[in-house]
């Protein structure tokens, strides 16, 4: 059936001639007709409606995609531009009232959700790009939020300096726990990073220095670069952006916060893009896809594996010391096991390995939950039960990479496929070798 | 080829590996010169593919050592065996099945690569330079082994023959001295194979030493300048083509094997 | 250090206690793990379900306090009911989360996702839902909240320092009898050799005939039960327990039905001779700690992996 999908997606391009959007509608359909069958006669409505909104979106990311591929240079540069723009004004208050009816909108936008899609972006390098999983994520997310407590109240030291320490830092605990843990094997990799994680909580949650339960409170704010305003003209002013002083971090406005994020986003996508499109990423997606072979066409893969690590760590400290900048106060119980699995959940559900894919399912997993405050009781309840239906009917995510998707899709990629019917290609390959 | 002073590129001494009490290969030696096509032959099971496990690095001999242009190799690390010019094919096709045939050659490429994390972050120039050079070289090695029309399709969805050239284009992305070929042929068409035997030739032709499992006897007479054979782990002989072919304890190997193998 | 050698038996005692139930936990990962390849996250949940139903018994019952064989009815009643809570929901997990992404072949990180997913739904199930509903017990963070007392403390052993009170006792044996019969269920019937079939080579036991739907249900049907019967054991104790099963099963050997067990005793006892020596808020942190040291000399496990070979 992915053949088929992949199939009709190459035959769009290569005709150069636009299929209607029935015809997208009609195919997404008999989709997710066609992955409703599986599910047991009872679930079949259901899972069908479930997984339609997912294949019409991923029918026009593929769409989407290829006219993208088809796009000359400057028409990207113009749709980055446009989109850093649309970045910029999204704290507008006039979508606020849509986009976040109980809390600050531009607050809500730094964080859940731009610490997320930045917690997504650094994880994906790891699960995505690297095939490794992480359940322990969060520790760097710990990491990075803690030295930048700790530095600035205890040693005074400015935000400015501290965020390249603190990256440092992260990307330091990120070797030394790869380099004990990254030659085994993909499920005890997972527990032990489930366990640093766990360790890493402790651990703060029993030292005294930095406050035990309580955390540290009193964190300054980054200090104010310039106290210069957004000029009431247009634009801006219809954007309602007029008179923000984008640049100056105090208690109330969330904007510079977002912006700081923004910032960090931006340039972490550069970053993780062009390694991507570079030999590391072509070695990632070697070991991803068979390690043994990888390794003998001259990939160093312990040294891959590693780097792939350290880069994921500095990432989440990027956005732990952003995030404590912010906060004022931090607590170990804000760093649990439930947020490793709720990024890990992101990546996934967005389509790990696809950059835009995973900033979809960030935004996802960070805003649905605090829109749909009437569910707020049930809301974990609910995001646990879709984790469950989506890797029945939709494993590859909502905007997969293509070659992720199949992967998924045929259970290689790193981890192989769920045995017992039939043995996967995982297997197989490993099995080969030692023949 | 007949000179004996021509150098000895890959030599076993006195290997063995064993497997629990399983011994897959007794106390082998081997060498191979520089510029030959040397054939390893012998019924299924025999040890051929164990011996490419523990050229390569994947294993490390339970005994004996292997040298490669003078330099010994047993226990060395994968990549680094790789790095220093030995590269092989699957048996079993292993490819990057979800990359592009041009994507796994550039892996290959990548081996002899010097750009780090940063160059390749930063998008430095000579990041780019290899960049350019690593696609350049793998079209031309798409274009060498015949399967240039190919370039942008997913590994997996290329024809069978197809997998095994594109195969053997990315070890020779590797640049390798020294090319492991396991089983190039199975599951070929004669025409297949008569071009593949052409493709062998041309290998060696560049200057390239080449180290042959195949099973196709034919194949493997018309190509090899000399012959080994292993049945049950021991090399049970050694010599060129015609020798092989009228040595007694060769011929018994094979008749008896469907007899004795498991 | 000085702590740990005054505090060596009760530890001793203590962690055997805790280290059979972890061993019982376990077991349910390991099978699971062994047949399936997969950690399921879920089997906390079952746990708690396990511990949920035997409150519920508890609770029904309005017992006094209870001692001696009168304690031991008791808790093979709660055994029974426990079991068959773990043990159903354990099947039905199954049902709903894997077997739709067992059938399409999906990859294994789909199938752990979706783990994480069933976990975190049962758990938020019973923490916002059953509970507050049910036991009229104030919620908090989805584990029950009191612990429910029964059990009328006294010594069957008082050698010196070596005490054994009579529920650790009965903890001990109960769980080492439930091995005892889980081990002969594996080696000497049918179904036993089923399981370890699969586990070896899923594609060779179909074609010899192994009906792996069937295989896969007993076991998750057996570590349900198993993970009941440490419920209704663990009625009796009451401490948070976590992942940290997975992590003794790990510690033993994935797939190693002895390893879980060893792995089990190790990590109970190991997790309270940490906590003599560095106090007990790191017990945790000693658990986690000693699965990475092992794990960085030994791959496998202590005992390796054995339900299955180790497939490199
Ligand atoms: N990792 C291993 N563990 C145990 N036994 C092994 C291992 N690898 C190889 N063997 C055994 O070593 C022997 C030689 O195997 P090998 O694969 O080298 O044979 P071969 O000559 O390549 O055979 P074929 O022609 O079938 O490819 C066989 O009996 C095989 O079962
Ligand atoms: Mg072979």
């Amino acid at each position: 059936m992915n053949t088929n999908d992949t199939k009709t997606a190459g035959t769009k391009t290569v005709g150069g001639k636009t299929t209607t959007a029935q015809d997208m509608l009609g195919a997404a359909a008999a989709r997710a007709r066609r992955r409703a069958e599986r599910a047991p006669k009872a679930l079949r409505l259901v899972t069908y409606l479930l997984v339609l909104p997912f294949e019409t979106l991923g029918g026009v990311g593929e769409r989407f995609r290829d006219w993208w591929g088809g796009l000359p240079g400057y028409g990207r540069w113009t749709a980055y531009v446009l989109l850093i723009l649309g970045a910029i004004a999204l704290p507008s208050p006039r979508i606020a009232s849509f986009m976040s009816p109980y809390t600050d909108w531009p607050t809500l936008l730094f964080f859940p959700i731009g610490g997320y899609i930045l917690l997504a972006l650094g994880l994906n390098v790891v699960v995505g790009m690297a095939g490794l999983l992480d359940l322990g994520y969060v520790a760097f997310f710990a990491i990075g939020a803690y030295t930048m407590a700790v530095l600035a109240t205890k040693y005074g030291w400015g935000f400015w300096e501290i965020l390249p320490v603190g990256i440092v830092i992260t990307a330091l605990s990120g070797l030394i726990l790869g380099a004990p843990t990254l030659r085994l094997r993909g499920d005890y990799l997972a527990i032990v990073t489930l366990g640093f994680g766990e360790i890493i909580r402790q651990t703060a949650r029993n030292t005294d220095y930095i406050g035990g339960p309580n955390g540290i409170g009193g964190i300054p704010h980054p200090p104010t670069l310039t106290e210069w305003e957004i000029p009431d003209a247009e634009p801006f002013t219809s954007f309602g952006l007029a008179g923000v002083s984008p640049f100056q971090y105090g208690a109330l406005d969330g904007r510079p916060y977002y912006y700081l994020m923004l910032l960090a986003i931006v340039l972490t996508i550069i970053f993780v893009k062009r390694l991507e499109n570079s030999r590391v990423g072509r070695a990632w997606a070697a070991i991803r896809e068979d390690e043994d072979a990888a390794e003998l066409m001259g990939v160093p893969t312990f040294r891959y594996k590693l780097a792939s690590f350290a880069i994921g760590a500095a990432i989440g400290g990027l956005a732990g010391v952003i995030y404590a900048g912010q906060a004022v106060s931090i607590v170990p119980a804000l760093f649990t096991f439930i947020v490793s699995a709720t990024i890990l959940a992101a990546v996934v559900l967005g389509g790990s390995g696809n950059i835009p894919g995973v900033m979809l399912g960030a935004f996802l997993v960070a805003w649905i939950p605090e829109r749909v405050r009437g569910l707020q009781d049930y809301r974990i309840l609910m995001f646990g039960g879709v984790l469950v239906l989506l890797m029945a009917f939709r494993p590859e995510g909502l905007l997969p990479s293509r070659r992720r998707k199949a992967e998924l899709a045929e259970g290689t990629g790193g981890m192989g496929s769920l045995g017992a019917e039939v043995g996967g290609p995982g297997t197989q390959a490993a099995a080969e070798v030692n023949k | 080829m007949s000179e004996t002073t021509t150098s000895k590129i890959l030599e076993l001494t006195d290997v063995t590996m064993r497997f629990g009490g399983v011994v897959a290969v007794n106390q082998v030696e081997l060498h191979v010169r520089e510029g030959e096509i040397f054939a390893l032959i012998g019924p299924n099971g025999a040890g051929k593919t164990t011996v490419f496990n523990m050229v390569t690095g994947v294993y490390r001999p339970t005994e004996g050592h292997v040298m490669f242009g003078g330099q010994r190799i047993t226990g060395m690390k994968r990549f680094k065996v790789t790095k220093l010019g030995i590269a092989r094919t699957f048996q079993n096709i292993r490819l990057f099945h979800n990359m592009t045939a041009l994507e796994n050659v550039m892996v290959g490429a990548d081996a002899h690569h010097r750009t780090g994390l940063a160059g390749a972050a930063l998008g430095l120039p000579w990041h780019r330079r290899e960049e350019r050079e690593g696609r350049s070289k793998g079209r031309a090695l798409l274009e060498f082994v015949g399967i240039a029309h190919r370039v942008d399709e997913a590994a997996k969805n290329l024809p069978y023959g197809d997998q095994r050239r594109l195969e053997i284009a990315r070890a020779l992305a590797t640049d390798p001295r020294l090319l492991l070929l396991d089983e190039p042929a199975a599951g070929m068409n004669p025409v297949e194979k008569e071009s593949l035997q052409a493709l062998i030739k041309k290998i060696r032709d560049t200057g390239r030493t080449v180290l042959l499992i195949e099973h196709d006897m034919s194949l493997v007479m018309g190509i090899s300048d000399r012959i080994a054979v292993l049945d049950f782990g021991e090399k049970i002989a050694e010599g060129l083509p015609g020798e092989i072919q009228n040595n007694p304890r060769v011929i018994e190997a094979y008749l008896g094997a469907p007899a004795d193998a498991s | 250090m000085s702590s740990f050698i005054d505090q060596f038996w009760p530890s001793t005692i203590d962690g055997l206690s805790l280290g059979a139930i972890y061993a019982l936990i376990a077991l349910g990962y390991t099978m699971v793990y062994g047949v399936l390849r997969l950690i399921n996250f879920a089997h906390s949940e079952i746990f708690m379900i396990g511990t949920v139903a035997a409150l519920a018994v508890l609770i029904g019952i309005d017992t006094q306090l209870l001692g001696g064989f009168t304690l031991i009815g008791m808790l093979l009643l709660l055994a029974v009911v426990a079991g068959v809570f773990s043990g159903g929901s354990a099947v039905a997990l199954e049902y709903v989360a894997y077997r739709p992404l067992r059938r399409h072949g999906a990859s294994r990180l789909a199938a752990l996702i979706s783990a994480i997913g069933a976990s975190i739904f049962l758990q938020q199930l019973f923490a916002r839902v059953i509970i507050p509903e049910y036991f009229n017990l104030p919620e908090e963070k989805g584990a029950l909240p009191i612990q429910h007392q029964f059990v009328e403390r006294f010594n069957v052993v008082a050698i010196g320092d070596f005490v054994v009170s009579n529920d650790k006792f009965v903890i001990i044996v109960g769980g080492i009898a439930m091995m005892v019969v889980l081990d002969l269920i594996v080696n000497r019937t049918r179904l036993g050799r089923g399981i370890r079939a699969t586990a070896q080579d899923p594609e060779t036991a179909v074609l010899m005939g192994v009906n792996i739907d069937r295989i896969v249900t007993a076991t998750f049907l057996i570590g349900g039960v198993m993970a009941g019967v440490a419920a209704a054991l663990y009625m009796m104790r009451f401490e948070e327990l976590s992942i940290k099963a997975f992590t003794a099963a790990v510690l033993g050997g994935i797939g190693n039905l002895r390893g879980a067990l060893l792995g089990g005793f190790v990590l109970g006892l190991l997790e309270f001779y940490g906590s003599s020596i560095f106090g007990s808020e790191w017990r945790d942190v000693v658990a986690f700690s000693i699965l990475v040291l092992v794990l960085m000399f030994r791959p496998t496990g202590i005992l390796g992996e054995s339900l299955q070979q180790a497939r490199a």
